[in-house]
């Protein structure tokens, strides 16, 4: 029997009937319409599915949807705010980490989830966050740059005083 | 970090600009569907879910050989939820992507020929429902002995594995000889040889294959799917499904990365058009992971013997291969992948007499088929490898070997394919430099070192898949009075980013500002036929498509401002969103206003362009045109390596990667092209391969299992942009998606030989074959850089 689960999504607060078996992965893609968040492997494998519950990198397709009642989430879709795309977005595209494409989602929310701990990291404290997010387009040096580039602007618009600068 | 080095003398190849700077070429724009990607907005296949979908899903065989006695499919058709089961006797029409070799059906008939074998299909309300009827079809098999190796193949012919084949289990074999081979060898002052083995590998993109099919109440059958062929595909759910082709519209939304993996029908394809024509709603079917290595394509596994004769000068005299191909169950590009198993090796060395022998053979496996760089990656691998030997046995700089046997621009190849641009020499000048190869080579300490190796790619092949005089690529334009340009174009965007190619070019032409280039691809009712992402065609063949297209509307933008300016057409520019008139700054009007000039006196704008190979660039013998391609991209690789002689784990630090793309279009894609091909040769060196167990069960179908290479692994990567200028090409350019991969894994393998002494000649170089390797080394009493 479906069961009622309620939860925030990107700000939102939603009521879902789910299936006992259903993963977070299918109710946000499939429930919610909320295709960013990609399936590459359905079993952990590969991070596509990558999004943030309660502000930690959680692989969507492993979590049970009944599971995040009462939690925040926070997709890819939940990233740019007001239209303004997040310093990691653009760098993503200036730099070129995103060829496919298919991988960006989940590779986005692992950096997201890196640069809100650590808005300093070292290319090797990136690999190290990304290292659960496979990509087989890019070689990941792009992805790199891109995360290192971000998290340098983040850094900077956190440091700035109140009101000036821009991020 | 990024060093282009134009190499002169520059042909432009066709578009303007000539001589002028560019204002959209060769810069690092972003991609025009970036945005989308980086919001989560792109619309992939598994993405779509229209209104009454249901969810199929195949049912496959646990066998790798067995004959279907009797399918029993009613208790799954009774099952609640259940719209719709078909099994092979629904498609009864055998099809392949080479008209000559069509020997696969959509779903098993008689015999299914490898574990994965589809045979049955259901459509059910949910994927749940799906999964829970396929359990409720029986099948009755008997199962026959499974043939799992070339070996078994050859030898048991009476034990076919598909039965379309004309001899046994041979699926084609190919002998050319080019010269005085013989002769060559026992001329020569050195000879190596040797044997080496790629294991193949498979593409693994992370998007798994998916497809949706929805029959309209119009009778037109839409398909959309991850595809990369959707001309082909078009072709092929025609004849299959029997339906005229003009009531069929196939889509190609976003694709998650292919690699080859996408580049022919799939069953998946042919079940949802099926499924959705027997429900009269849309049916999707999604691969699980475990699915698409079924499906596989991938690089073929070779064995492959070299003999490589050459001066003591180490000018080559004669190049000899013998090569074994298991080719799984079908055909797939076998034919193909054969040919260019040998027609692939003719440059960037310039051969004097060459042989090659290959024989392609069916077994009881997922069928292999195109992986990036097909049918060259592994003899590029044995070949370069017994390079470095010969420079080793006649005490050359193996950098300085390959040097003294370069083949050159504006020539013909041994197999006489036509050789145009040439940017080789500056791809060996640009990594020996880069990587410090001079101070490195045979100079750093046990267990460290350097490797090179070169290669050679097509743009594209001359040839269509299908025999035809029609271009191989097209593109419309849509001109707008709002100073907006719609691009309509055949070509299948897999993550190469070649949607973007073609709005930077239309911009140029145009002189319109990228965000007003709208473009619209792979959508068989909308754009005008591409054959597809593959064998690296899509820059050169719709680049040019692209400026013929805008020809014409150039010419009418130019002849009303030129009117209305009193200028001659020739003076009036369109650049960066303004037409001008340079010398006179009055004369300058937004790029709408000019468009509306021309619409005023010409009517509505638009155009067309469609872009044709050349077809006397090869040679006349029976093959002679399979790996004919209207101009060849050159790379060259230095890796850096350092290998723990304890573990035998190998360390790739570093991989510096010149490559002549002809010209960048964007180097910040070219640069991605290279380093995504490095990155994947890299893993097929130390990591990836397929093992099967005795009954032809694929040991690790997962990503888990499969072990791509993740942040952790993957080397640094440097880029070397060399730009040679091809005539032929879009304002110069030629591929740079497929080449770069080659010289990796030789590149690693040479490199592990400068570190420790061992050649390793079969892939993946696992801890257990390098310390194999080692204590030959040591058994044999021979040192290494002072070390036993
Ligand atoms: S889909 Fe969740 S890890 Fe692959
Ligand atoms: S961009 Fe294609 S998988 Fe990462």
């Amino acid at each position: 029997m479906k069961e009622s689960v309620r939860f925030v999504v990107n700000g939102d607060p939603v009521e879902v009937l789910v299936e006992p078996g259903a993963t977070l992965l299918e109710c946000l893609r499939q429930d919610l319409g909320l295709t960013g968040s990609k399936q590459g492997c359905d079993k952990g494998d590969c991070g596509a599915c990558t999004v943030l519950l309660d502000g930690r990198a959680v692989l969507a397709c492993l979590v049970l949807a009944r599971s995040v009642e009462g939690r925040r989430v926070t997709t890819v879709e939940g990233l740019a705010e007001a239209g303004r795309l997040h310093p990691l977005q653009e760098a993503f595209d200036t730099q070129g980490a995103a060829q496919c494409g298919f991988c960006t989602p989940g590779m986005l929310m692992s950096a997201c989830a890196l640069i809100e701990e650590n808005d300093q990291p070292s290319r090797q404290d990136v690999r190290e966050a990304l290292s659960g997010n496979l990509c087989r387009c890019t070689g990941y040096t792009k992805i790199l740059d891109a995360v290192v580039k971000a998290a340098g602007e983040v850094h900077q618009a956190r440091a700035a005083p109140k009101g000036g600068g821009k991020p | 970090m990024t060093g282009r080095r134009p190499v002169g003398p520059a042909g432009p190849g066709p578009g303007s600009g000539e001589g002028a700077a560019f204002s959209v070429i060769g810069k690092r724009n972003r991609k025009v569907d970036g945005r989308r990607k980086v919001t989560g907005q792109s619309i992939f296949t598994d993405d779509l879910q229209p209104a009454r979908l249901l969810h199929g899903k195949i049912l496959r065989s646990p066998h790798a050989h067995a004959r279907i006695r009797s399918i029993d499919t009613r208790r799954a058709a009774a099952h609640p939820g259940v719209h719709a089961v078909i099994t092979g006797r629904d498609l009864p029409v055998a099809y392949g992507i080479i008209p000559w070799t069509r020997d696969e059906y959509p779903l098993a008939i008689d015999k299914v020929l490898y574990v994965g074998d589809g045979v049955a299909a259901v459509a059910a309300d949910d994927e749940r429902t799906a999964e829970a009827a396929l359990a409720l079809i029986e099948i009755d098999y008997q199962v026959l002995p499974a043939v799992l190796t070339v070996e078994d193949a050859l030898a048991h012919p009476e034990n076919q594995v598909n039965t379309f084949s004309a001899k046994g289990n041979v699926s084609k074999q190919v002998r050319l000889t080019f010269g005085d081979v013989e002769g060559g060898l026992a001329g020569a002052e050195v000879v190596v040889e040797d044997t080496w083995f790629h294991a193949g590998s498979t593409h693994a993109a992370i998007e798994p294959h998916c497809a949706v099919g929805d029959l309209g109440a119009d009778g037109i059958l839409t398909v959309h799917s991850s595809t990369q062929v959707p001309h082909y595909l078009h072709r092929e759910l025609s004849r299959v499904l029997e339906l005229p082709i003009d009531r069929i519209r196939v889509i190609q939304p976003a694709v998650g990365g292919g690699f080859g993996g996408k580049s022919e029908p799939f069953d998946l394809e042919f079940a949802v058009a099926k499924l959705s024509c027997l429900t009269g709603r849309p049916v999707k079917i999604l691969y699980t992971r475990e699915e698409v290595f079924a499906a596989h394509r991938g690089r073929h596994p070779m064995l492959m013997t070299y003999q490589v004769g050459a001066r003591r000068d180490g000018m080559l005299t004669a190049v000899k291969a013998r090569i074994l191909i298991d080719g799984g169950a079908h055909s797939s590009f076998g034919l193909v992948t054969t040919y260019y198993s040998g027609q692939l090796l003719g440059a960037p060395y310039r051969l004097p007499a060459y042989e090659f022998d290959s024989t392609r053979v069916f077994t009881n496996k997922p069928s292999c088929g195109p992986k990036r760089g097909h049918g060259s990656v592994q003899p590029r691998f044995a070949f370069e490898c017994a390079l470095d030997m010969l420079a080793e046995r006649v005490a050359l700089d193996p950098i300085e070997l390959r040097r003294r046997n370069v083949l050159g621009a504006d020539t013909r190849t041994v197999n006489e394919f036509r050789v145009t641009s040439n940017g080789f020499l500056e791809c060996l000048a640009g990594v020996e430099r880069a990587s410090g190869w001079k101070e490195k080579f045979r100079q750093l300490p046990f267990g460290r070192g350097v490797g090179v190796a070169g290669s050679t790619y097509i743009s594209g092949t001359n040839y269509p898949i299908y025999p035809n005089e029609m271009p191989q690529s097209a593109v419309q334009l849509k001109v707008d009075r709002s100073g907006r340009v719609t691009v309509f174009a055949g070509v299948s965007d897999i993550g190469q980013g070649c949607d973007s190619v073609l709005a930077y070019i239309v911009a140029e032409e145009l002189g319109v500002a990228l965000d007003s280039i709208r473009v619209v691809t792979a959508d068989t009712d909308l754009t005008p036929v591409d054959l597809g992402a593959y064998s690296s065609r899509i820059t050169f063949m719709a680049g040019n498509a692209a400026i013929a297209a805008c020809a014409g509307v150039k010419r009418r933008i130019q002849d009303a401002m030129a009117q209305a300016w009193s200028v001659p057409p020739g003076q009036v520019r369109l650049a960066d969103g303004f037409a001008t008139a340079p010398g006179t700054p009055s004369h300058a009007v937004p790029i709408a206003e000019a468009f509306q000039a021309a619409e005023a006196r010409f009517g509505t704008l638009g155009g067309v362009g469609s872009y044709n190979t050349p077809k006397d660039v090869h040679g006349s013998y029976r093959g002679a045109t399979i790996g004919a391609s209207p101009a060849y991209s050159f790379s060259a690789h230095v890796a850096e390596v350092e290998v723990d002689d304890q573990t035998g784990q190998v360390r790739v630090k570093k991989i510096w990667v010149a490559h002549d793309c002809g010209r960048a279009l964007n180097p910040m894609l070219v640069e991605g092209q290279m380093e995504g091909s490095a990155a994947m040769g890299f893993g097929e060196a130390l990591f990836e391969e397929q093992p099967y167990d005795e009954r032809g069960l694929h040991r690790g179908p997962s990503l888990l299992d499969y072990p791509l290479a993740t942040t952790l692994d993957t080397p640094e990567l440097e880029s070397i942009i060399v730009e040679s200028g091809d005539r032929e090409g879009p304002y110069g350019a030629k591929e740079a998606g497929e080449g770069p991969l080659h010289p990796s894994i030789p590149a690693i393998a040479n490199a592990i030989h400068d570190a420790v002494g061992v050649r390793l000649t079969r892939l993946p170089f696992l801890p257990p074959r390098v310390l194999a390797a080692l204590e030959t080394r040591r058994q044999a009493g021979l040192s290494w850089k002072g070390r036993r």
